[in-house]
Order: structure tokens, then C-alpha cells, then sequence
């Protein structure tokens, strides 16, 4: 065991992590700790832009912005934090921008922007379609610049608590399979998301998940994990994403007819209407019969855009579609169907990134969260898409901000608990030492087929009463499984078997609040329950652990500015 | 159809030296060398050690050399590779920590030497500065670099002289260089242009070969070697 002590640990290196560590390393020690090299963090995947309204193309202002938001939400967003989103995000651009990232640009040098589904302004700043990878790339460099200290390839078995206050974290060195101990004044999550959970995702091997049960396990709730988001446009059997800045460019969805059919479901946003709205227009035009050669995927037109706006514009979706479907989209449709990508759940936190544990927003001391593992909540029932970009950075930001005030206060290191790397020693050691016959890859199929398959779009009690069986059968057969590798160095057999018991855990959460959520909001779809119900139901879901499953409480929805209104597109 | 995978294989703790092993995977249409290596690793052998993470070629995890070739394994099609055997190794020339998983610690120190950051002494004031389309142009392909190692590792000249920059480093040195935003050219020229700089570029072009991104780090390099005979420093 090896042991380090820093005034603050962040855990994971993408937007959230990165500009947090970027505001704490100025005045305080920080490590940050990551389970892949911070430029391979999945904020790079990100494509179509980050929302701000900069007013660079047309009239716009946070209203709108938060509008849009809010009605984006199904009016589930916490409308105090999305002021604070929509408020301060032409300055988190301007940020970025003087950092250095290379936005694309209008002809009179500022930045450019692009419409996007549910935003009712072209608000989108992009570069091109990589605008993940290179806020990512510019704030990896930025941390370069200032010299913060990063731990890469270390995966973070659990968190280390002593009398509701917490105090580190215990990690396992991937190369060289030590484990360390981090003793620390605060915690913060950035850990994102869990699409891995689902067959089809967008989300990168590495999205499993892992913060949010490392801290289910430890006693704090995880919040709204009903609500996940489908992209509608995932390369067909891949999931890969084809980002939405496409339709924002103006790409046509259609049917096998050709037809243009969201002018059934959104006649007014057409394309552009919101994710949750969109997928299951898809889907249902699947479900029907319509898809192309009646199969389980639609079309994505580009061709109209022309050869040179697509190769300027939308140059990685060109290669993406080329490399994996085989087809050259200046030319023909690309094939597409919904994938899973975005958790509008997650750690409940408050407006400055601290974690807390109940209805009455009571925080924990030390331990903060932000990115797409957190619940803040900005995006409520369903996210809008350049939202998350934002929210990464921006909250990321905030949570700097208040750790460091809150270790430069708190002077002395709360003591360790006796024996800190107990559960994580003895979860490892458990699996190295299990010889049953189950494999891990295995369960981890029959995971991802199920939930997508039972936890996906459209939901109903008799497939969500199925899928929560299917996943604590899968958790006790992960009681017997056997993993290849009982080396040290470079076990990512035994990484990959850590990863499955965290989605094991979780997707059980998000299995059951959708069993008990009996409304449609968002992207959370009722066939049994199709109307939104605000009397029973305008409410944020909390889950905390028990030996029965997950026990639910609730939390009130924050309403500022916008009553709940019908939600049309 | 049934491929054979022979598969560079090294344990620092166990192995004096590395071996091959092969696999056999059974392929369809539309799997890449990354997949292939999923089947093995999640169905044959669990012992099997590689990066991967995003699967569509943007976080840089996977580059290895398959066939040969230095590629990322997820965007490399099996069946467009028309081989029966498909023989994968890790990067050349970066010392094996285990299989497939080799040391980047120096690559990632050099581009961390030529100061890849913006370096702007103008105060930025409260909106964006100004860049045009056609500066924006200039850079274009050199911020979508994703570091995977590929083109430095593919380097004749890196593998005769480890202290060398190498591709990704220069790249990245012209990602800034040619910023209009950037004010900081002439720290990175004088750099760039140490002994194990810029001039131990030789034009080789195997650095454009091996990219991924079909990027083009040569250009760079003599875009940068040009600036630097025209700057006085």
C-alpha cells in the first residue's frame, strides 16, 4: 500500500475533472487521479458544439437559453442551477476561447454557432464536429501549463469515510497493480457516465459508471437514475455517435418510405426537436414497420448539404460513417439507430458542486461531484443537446471554486478510519481468489443485451419487472465468477470485473426507478403510464442502498421562473 | 471466416523476452482488429493486456501495429486488411510494460516540452478574439491530432535517436506556431530548434503513412522549418 497525501483528490480527467483541477492547483494541492490518460477521456468524443448565448449568429440571451432548458428538462431541471448554467455560460466560452480552443469561426473572426434540437436560437459554438476533443485537448494543455499533478491509468476502487465526513479514496495503479491510498481533505467525482451498461451506446469502453456506485456503496443516494438519455443518431449496430450538429446543419431523417417523418411527431422543430421526442420517433416509425428494409434502423440524408459543407463541417461523422458503415455520406443516407448516451442522473449535488444526502440538500463534508456523474440538476428529465459540454466545464469551475475555499478553511486532515483500504483490499482479493464458473464477460453481455432491450426507450412494468429480476440473478451469479488473469501488472481482466459489480449495482438503481416512476417525463417512457403527471410526480427520485434493494425518497424540483407548462415541439 | 490472430505477447514480471501467440476469431463483416481483440481477451484469454477506450477513433488508446502497419486497432477493418493472419504488436520502439500496453511516458513529455499551450501576453478583454476563417484554416488539421503515438512511433528517425521531438511533438509545436491568437513562436522555435529538434526530420514520411486522422505531420514539420530559416531568433 502505498500512501499519498494531497489537500484535494479529483477523480477522472475530462471537462468536469480537468477545469476543476485547473481552479484548485492554483492555491492547493491536487491530485488527479484518472483510469485513462486525460486526453482519451470521453468529454473528447463530444461532437456538435457547447451551448452559450453569445448572440454571434442571431438575437439571443439566457431566457431563452434557460427556456429552452427548462422546457428541454420536462420541467424536472432545477431551475436556480440552469440560471446559473445559461447565466454564466458566455463567460465559460470567452474562457475557453482564451485558453486557446479552436473554435470555428464566422466570416467576421467570432466564433461560429450552430443550431441544435430544442434550442430555440443557433447557439451551438463548435469546431467543426470535434468540439469535445479539442476543449479537452486545450484544457489537458492548460493543466500541462500550470503543472497539475496527475496520476494517470490509477482506477479508484472505493472511498474512504470516517464519521460521515470524507477523507480519501483507495486506488489500484493499473500498470503496476499496487494499490494507493490517498488521504485527502476532499474528494471530487468527475467519473461521467455509464452508457457501457447498454448494448448500443455511444459511450466509450471506459463509461462504466463507476463513481456513482463507488458512492451508492458508501450510503449517499443517486439521483433521478430513471432518466436516460438515447441519442437518435447512433451508427446502426455500432452506436457510434453521429452527432446532432448533423441535423443542425440540416440533415433530413427518413423512413423507408423517404419520407421525412418527424413532421408527424415535431411539425414545427421537424429534425431538430429534442433528443427524448426524437428517438422515439424513431423508434416507433421502427416498431411500425418503416424502417429501411423494414430492420431496425433509419436514414440520416446529408447528401443536400453538399460535398463541401460536409467534409468543413462535419468532416469526423464523413470518416466515422466511412470507417465503420462503409458509407460515403456526400453520397448516400447513412443507416442509424438510438443509442444510449447520457445519464441525466447521477450524485445529487448542490449549485456548488458539493455532494449531499437527502431531501433537505444536507451536504457531506469534503466530497463534491460534477460532470455527468453528478445530479445537479440541469437537465432534469432529458438534456439538451451542448448542454453537457457546458455543465462539464462550467460546474467543474464552481466545484474548483468551493473546494478550495473549503480546504483553505479546514486546516487539519480529518483522521483515517482503521484499516481505510479494507473493502477495497478484500473486493480485490475476493475476486483473484473466486474460481466459479461464471465469466465476466458473459454477465456483462446478458447486462447490456437485457437493459436495452428492457430498459430502453419504451418501457412497461411487465419489461421492467423482468429486467429487475435479470439483474439480480446477474448479481448473484457474479458471486461465482472467475477472471484469467491473477497478475499484478496490467490486470485489466480484474479491472474489467470491478467495472461489471459497479454496473451490476447501478443499473439495479435505474432499473427500479423506472419500475417506480409510473409517468412519462423525458426520456423516461411509460407504454403503461404515457402521460407526464406533475400531481404525484414532479419530483427528483432518491435511491439509497439497502440489503433489499434500493430504498427511494424524494426531493422537491426547484421552479424559479417557468410554471410546468405542456411540452410541444 | 475464421482469422488467426498472432499476437505479440510480454510480461515484464514473468517473460525474459516476447513471444507470439495465436488466436483463432471467427469474423463478420464490419469488425475491426479492436473487436477481434475484445473476442479473444473476453471469450479465450483473459490475460491479454491493451488500451482501448471511445472505439471510434477519437481518444487515441489503441494504436498498435497490425500487419506491419502502425494503426488504431478500432478503426482498422479485419476483412479490408485481406490477410488470413493478422499479426499485432505494440507500438516499436516504446518499451512493453505488458502485451500490448507500452510505456508513453517520454512521448507525452515531448509534447509537454514545446509548450502546447496558447501563450497570449495581450489581455483577452471580455469577448472572444478574433480569428478569421482562413487563419482558423491553418490549423485545422493539427488540432485533431489525438496523440495515439502512431506517427513518432513510425519514425526511422526517433527509432535512431529516442531524444528526438518526434512527429506528434512538432505537430503540436505547429498547432500553436501557426495560431494566429499565439504569441509565444519564438520560445518554441528556439525549442524547436535544439539539436534534437526539428532538423532530425528527414522527410521520411512514414509518420504520414501511419497516421490514423490521415493527417499530415511532414508538412508541418517543413512548414515549421521554413518559419524558423525566415525567423531571426
Amino acid at each position: 500500500m502505498i500512501y499519498h497525501q494531497h489537500d484535494i483528490v479529483i477523480i477522472g480527467a475530462g471537462l468536469a475533472g480537468l477545469r476543476a483541477a485547473l481552479e484548485t492547483s492554483r492555491v492547493a494541492d491536487t491530485a488527479l487521479l484518472t483510469k485513462v490518460f486525460p486526453s482519451r477521456s470521453h468529454s473528447g468524443g463530444a461532437q456538435g458544439g457547447i451551448a452559450a448565448s453569445l448572440a454571434n449568429e442571431t438575437d439571443d440571451n439566457w431566457e431563452l437559453h434557460m427556456f429552452d432548458t427548462v422546457k428541454g428538462s420536462d420541467f424536472l431541471g432545477d431551475q436556480d442551477a440552469i440560471e446559473i448554467l445559461v447565466k454564466e455560460a458566455p463567460a465559460t466560452i470567452i474562457e475557453l476561447e482564451h485558453m486557446g480552443v479552436p473554435f470555428s469561426r464566422r466570416p467576421d473572426g467570432t466564433i461560429a454557432q450552430r443550431p441544435f434540437g430544442g434550442h430555440s436560437r443557433p447557439r451551438a459554438c463548435y469546431a467543426s464536429d470535434y468540439t469535445g476533443h479539442v476543449i479537452l485537448h486545450t484544457l489537458y494543455e492548460q493543466g500541462i501549463k500550470q503543472g497539475v499533478k496527475v496520476y494517470s491509468e490509477l482506477y479508484v476502487v472505493s472511498l474512504v469515510m470516517s464519521k460521515g465526513t470524507c477523507c480519501g479514496v483507495v486506488a489500484l495503479d493499473i500498470l503496476g497493480g499496487e494499490l494507493h491510498l490517498f488521504h485527502s481533505k476532499a474528494v471530487m467525482f468527475a467519473t461521467g457516465g455509464y452508457g457501457r451498461a447498454y448494448k448500443i451506446t455511444s459511450n466509450a469502453h471506459a463509461n462504466t459508471g463507476d463513481g456513482l456506485s463507488i458512492v451508492y456503496r458508501v450510503g449517499i443516494p443517486i439521483e433521478d437514475m430513471e432518466f436516460v438519455q438515447f441519442h437518435p443518431t447512433g451508427l446502426y449496430k455500432h452506436g457510434i455517435l453521429v452527432t446532432e450538429g448533423a441535423r443542425g446543419e440540416g440533415g433530413y431523417l427518413l423512413n423507408k418510405e423517404g419520407e421525412r417523418f418527424m413532421k408527424n411527431y415535431a411539425p414545427e422543430k421537424m429534425e431538430l426537436a429534442p433528443r427524448d421526442l426524437t428517438a422515439r420517433a424513431m423508434q416507433t416509425e421502427m416498431n411500425e414497420g418503416r424502417g429501411i428494409e423494414g430492420k431496425d434502423y433509419i436514414h440520416i440524408d446529408l447528401r443536400h448539404l453538399g460535398a463541401g459543407k460536409i467534409l468543413e463541417r462535419l468532416p469526423q461523422v464523413h470518416e466515422l460513417a466511412l470507417n465503420f458503415v462503409g458509407v460515403d455520406c456526400t453520397k448516400e443516407p447513412i443507416p442509424i439507430q438510438p443509442t444510449a448516451h447520457y445519464s441525466m442522473g447521477g450524485i445529487p449535488t448542490d449549485i456548488h458542486g458539493q455532494v449531499v444526502i437527502d431531501k433537505e440538500n444536507t451536504p457531506v463534508k469534503g466530497l463534491y461531484a460534477a460532470g455527468e456523474c453528478a445530479c445537479v440538476s440541469v437537465h432534469g428529465a432529458n438534456r439538451l443537446g451542448t448542454n453537457s459540454l457546458l455543465e462539464a466545464t462550467l460546474f467543474g469551475r464552481r466545484a474548483g471554486v468551493a473546494i478550495t475555499e473549503f480546504v483553505q478553511r479546514e486546516r487539519e486532515f480529518t483522521p483515517l478510519p482503521e484499516n481505510p483500504a479494507e473493502p477495497a483490499e478484500d473486493e480485490i482479493a475476493n475476486i483473484l481468489a473466486n474460481e466459479g464458473k461464471e465469466s465476466v464477460a458473459k454477465i456483462r453481455e446478458e447486462l447490456q443485451v437485457s437493459m436495452t432491450e428492457n430498459c430502453g426507450i419504451f418501457r412497461d412494468i411487465k419489461r421492467l419487472q423482468k429486467e429487475l429480476e435479470i439483474v439480480k440473478k446477474l448479481q448473484e451469479r457474479y458471486e461465482n465468477i472467475h477472471i484469467d488473469d491473477k497478475g499484478k501488472r496490467c490486470n485489466t481482466d480484474l479491472i474489467e470485473a470491478l467495472e461489471l459489480g459497479h454496473m451490476l449495482d447501478f443499473t439495479e438503481v435505474i432499473v427500479a426507478g423506472a419500475l417506480n416512476r409510473t409517468e412519462s417525463r423525458g426520456s423516461h417512457y411509460r407504454i403503461d403510464y404515457p402521460k407526464r403527471d406533475d400531481e404525484n410526480w414532479l419530483k427528483h427520485t432518491l435511491a439509497y442502498r439497502t440489503d433489499k434493494g434500493p430504498r427511494f425518497d424524494y426531493k422537491k424540483v426547484v421552479i424559479t421562473r417557468y410554471q410546468p407548462t405542456e411540452r410541444k415541439y | 471466416m475464421e482469422i488467426t490472430f498472432k499476437i505479440l505477447r510480454f510480461d515484464s514480471d514473468k517473460d525474459k523476452k516476447p513471444y507470439y501467440r495465436k488466436y483463432t476469431v471467427k469474423v463478420e463483416p464490419g469488425m475491426t482488429v479492436l473487436d477481434g481483440l475484445n473476442e479473444i481477451k473476453w471469450r479465450q484469454d483473459g490475460t491479454l493486456a491493451y488500451r482501448r477506450s471511445c472505439r471510434s477513433a477519437i481518444c487515441g488508446s489503441c494504436a498498435m501495429t497490425i500487419n506491419g502497419v502502425n494503426r488504431l486497432a478500432c478503426n482498422a477493418q479485419i476483412l479490408a486488411l485481406k490477410r488470413k493472419t493478422i499479426v499485432v504488436e505494440p507500438l516499436r520502439r516504446f518499451p512493453i510494460i505488458k502485451d500490448l500496453i507500452v510505456e508513453m511516458d517520454d512521448f507525452f513529455e515531448k509534447i509537454a516540452i514545446i509548450k502546447p499551450y496558447l501563450i497570449a501576453h495581450s489581455p483577452g478583454g471580455p469577448r472572444e478574439r478574433l480569428q478569421s476563417v482562413e487563419d482558423r484554416k491553418r490549423i485545422d488539421e493539427a488540432v485533431t491530432c489525438i496523440l495515439c503515438g502512431a506517427c513518432t512511433s513510425s519514425c526511422p528517425s526517433y527509432w535512431y535517436n529516442k531524444n528526438y521531438l518526434g512527429p506528434a511533438s512538432l505537430f503540436k509545436a505547429y498547432r500553436f506556431v501557426f495560431d494566429s491568437r499565439d504569441e509565444g513562436a519564438e520560445e518554441r522555435l528556439r525549442i524547436i530548434s535544439d539539436r534534437d529538434g526539428l532538423w532530425r526530420c528527414h522527410t521520411i514520411f512514414n509518420c504520414v503513412e501511419a497516421c490514423p486522422k490521415n493527417l499530415n505531420p511532414t508538412y508541418a514539420i517543413a512548414e515549421l522549418k521554413k518559419r524558423l530559416v525566415t525567423t531571426r531568433l
